[in-house]
């Protein structure tokens, strides 16, 4: 089961440049709330920034990590 | 090849997100949502007062897994206006704190008249026409 530090590690290392803040919205190891700022998202829309976090963990999203909420911010 | 088109859920999905103005795609009804995510979504589509259809994803898991491989978008809700998907929870809630939920989906404008509901009798998937 991933866990917060997890599932930051992996956005950093697929995400050029990226930072992210996760945490655990429910105590549970299946809910997650991610603030991820990277330069890859600039010029991309919003939807876009979304799949590119939500492509790190492919099918894991709505499996093991139930629901991963997401803020992107481009730099 | 002939799995493409013996797809019926899927040419459902195809239809319904043609044919209806505003479609979302839900975990339960816009009355009695089963996911907080589903139920934040309603809360802002229905704060703007903007009429749109509403799928429960929940009676068949095909509907979740045919909207996913569709949209490219791995969770539910799913928001769609004029057949492009807008959003789920996120970035629907983030957009209608900025206004732009009401812009892209002309909230305040008279809501053009409704095609016929989108679902045909017995078709796989339940759309409550909320247009």
């Amino acid at each position: 089961m991933p866990d917060a530090a997890d599932i930051k590690l992996r956005i950093e290392a697929a995400i050029p440049g990226a930072r992210a803040e996760v945490e655990d919205w429910t105590g549970g190891g299946d809910h997650f709330r991610a603030t991820v700022t990277a330069p890859a998202f600039a010029g991309l829309s919003r939807i876009e920034q979304h799949r590119l976090v939500y492509g790190v963990f492919g099918g894991e999203i709505g499996g093991p990590i139930h629901a991963l909420s997401l803020t992107t911010i481009s730099e | 090849m002939s799995q493409q088109q013996e797809n019926p859920v899927r040419e459902a999905i195809s239809s319904a997100i043609a044919n209806n103005e505003v479609i979302l795609f839900m975990k339960g009804t816009p009355e009695a949502p089963a996911c907080g995510f589903s139920a934040r979504t309603v809360g802002a589509l229905q704060s703007l007062g903007v009429p749109f259809a509403a799928v429960d994803v929940l009676p068949d898991p095909r509907i979740r897994q045919e909207l996913t491989a569709l949209s490219r978008w791995p969770t539910i809700p799913q928001l769609f206006a004029r057949g492009e998907l807008i959003g789920g929870c996120d970035i629907v809630t983030e957009m209608c704190e900025t206004g732009e939920l009401a812009e892209v989906l002309g909230a305040g404008a008279s809501a053009e008249s409704p095609a016929s509901p989108a679902a045909a009798a017995g078709a796989p998937l339940q759309i409550e026409n909320r247009l």
